[in-house]
């Protein structure tokens, strides 16, 4: 997993099983990949495989149900469980709804904000956080590929505060503590003119609907 | 050494300049849009021609490439900030002249949401086309659209959201509506990057509009309807 970089995680995600004993296999979105693999490692949770989705895919979210069925066709003759490790993350509750079809699990909750932070307490804490905009670990180390490029302000920077005008702050939700992802967090406050507010969350309810796997 | 030219926006015809801003517009280019709108009102043009025939012409140009996936989100935003600048200037002098009105339209971004992107277009787009429109921002709350609604005389109530967390919102307001007697006084268009047409039926909505272009072209049906109606 090591040799596999965030950059391929979000244009391509990780197609070949990592882990393959046939028991369950973890089909997740490419920005929770080293997030996943750190808490097999951990928990020592051998039965799990791992495979990724491109995370890129969240740029246009009509097109993560469509995958996510793709590759539970694909894998599931060759496991006795597969798990879904997306939450609605924009699909507008179709991703639900295919899951439930298929007879496969996912992550509850709107999104990886949600699930990180947890998602009770993000519930009870959104209607005051509507202008917070949000980076978790992958976010801030893709910060550029995900969105500094896509909305075009690589390109045309005077087009910041047509698309982040409303924002009051950025909330980075760490799930490890590493001073470098601090250090380019702070960064990217500064090139969006928001005050950086950084909650350490750890895995949040990504570890707990893992372990019941 | 390049081949282009520099091109002087006042030495050109006026055939040649209107096509000229539809390039600009296309390209986003603030400066030049705002030089020839007022060497177009200089020549004496009627500021709701300079509105029609340049930049609203100019804008469905951008519009039909944005949906056909050549141009993106960014060189559209870049596009309405040019003609943000054209309208600025025409905007006082389209009410002195008595330019054309469409109809009023009240318009928000839906509670729990402070993306408007897409309602600035859908706003400027609709002013474009003739018509009043009151802003109320983001993040409004049922109360705000009622209260500006039962405030004057608007013929249309459009709502955004982008999030599909907030995006339910939009059937508290018109079931409120409902509740209130005034549905019917009104049509409601709904918008919204993860929206569609089946979820705008789903809530009692009127038309879900993909994209601005299309808010303002069901709009204009609509109104077109209701004035047939009245004359009927």
């Amino acid at each position: 997993m090591s040799e596999v970089s965030d950059t391929t995680l979000t244009t391509d995600g990780l197609s070949a099983p990592i882990g393959n004993d046939g028991r369950v296999l973890i089909i997740a979105c490419g920005a929770l990949a080293r997030e996943i693999l750190a808490l097999i490692e951990m928990n020592k949770w051998t039965h799990m495989s791992l495979t990724c989705l491109p995370a890129n895919y969240h740029l246009y979210p009509d097109k993560i149900t469509a995958a996510v069925e793709e590759a539970v066709v694909k894998h599931r003759p060759n496991y006795a469980e597969i798990f879904i490790a997306y939450a609605d993350c924009g699909t507008g509750g179709l991703l639900f709804e295919k899951c439930k079809e298929l007879g496969v699990q996912m992550i509850q909750g709107p999104h990886c904000y949600s699930f990180f932070e947890g998602n009770d307490v993000f519930a009870a804490t959104s209607e005051d956080e509507i202008t917070a905009f949000y980076l978790t670990d992958f976010l801030v180390k893709q910060f550029d590929a995900f969105v500094w490029k896509p909305m075009g302000l690589d390109r045309h920077p005077e087009l910041l505060d047509m698309y982040f005008g409303n924002y009051t702050k950025l909330v980075y939700q760490a799930q490890i503590n590493d001073p470098a992802l601090d250090a380019k967090a702070l960064a990217i406050s500064e090139k969006m003119g928001l005050p950086l507010e950084r909650r350490f969350t750890g895995y949040g309810d990504l570890e707990t609907a893992l372990a019941d796997l | 050494m390049s081949d282009e030219q520099e091109i002087i926006l006042s030495e050109l015809s006026d055939e040649e300049l209107t096509l000229q801003m539809h390039d600009d517009l296309y390209d986003g280019m603030k400066d030049e849009i705002e030089e020839s709108v007022h060497i177009l009102l200089g020549r004496g043009w009627m500021p709701y021609d300079v509105l029609t025939k340049a930049l609203v012409e100019g804008m469905r140009i951008v519009g039909i490439d944005f949906r056909d996936g050549i141009l993106f989100v960014p060189e559209v935003l870049l596009a309405a900030n040019a003609m943000k600048g054209g309208m600025l200037i025409l905007k006082p002098l389209l009410a002195e002249t008595g330019a054309p009105r469409m109809g009023n339209m009240v318009i928000g971004t839906v509670k729990g949401d402070i993306h408007d992107i897409g309602k600035n277009l859908v706003t400027m787009m609709m002013e474009g086309a003739g018509f009043e429109v009151k802003d109320l921002g983001i993040n409004n709350p049922v109360e705000n659209y009622i209260d500006e609604l039962e405030s004057g005389e608007y013929d249309i109530l459009g709502m955004s959201a982008l999030l599909t967390t907030t995006m339910p919102y939009m059937k508290v307001v018109i079931d409120t509506m409902v509740e209130k007697g005034m549905r019917d006084d009104y049509v409601v268009l709904v918008g919204g990057a993860p929206l569609n047409e089946e979820f705008g039926k789903a809530i009692g909505a009127d038309a879900y509009c993909r994209d601005a272009a299309v808010a303002v072209e069901t709009a204009k049906e609509y109104m077109s309807k209701k004035h047939n109606q009245l004359g009927a």
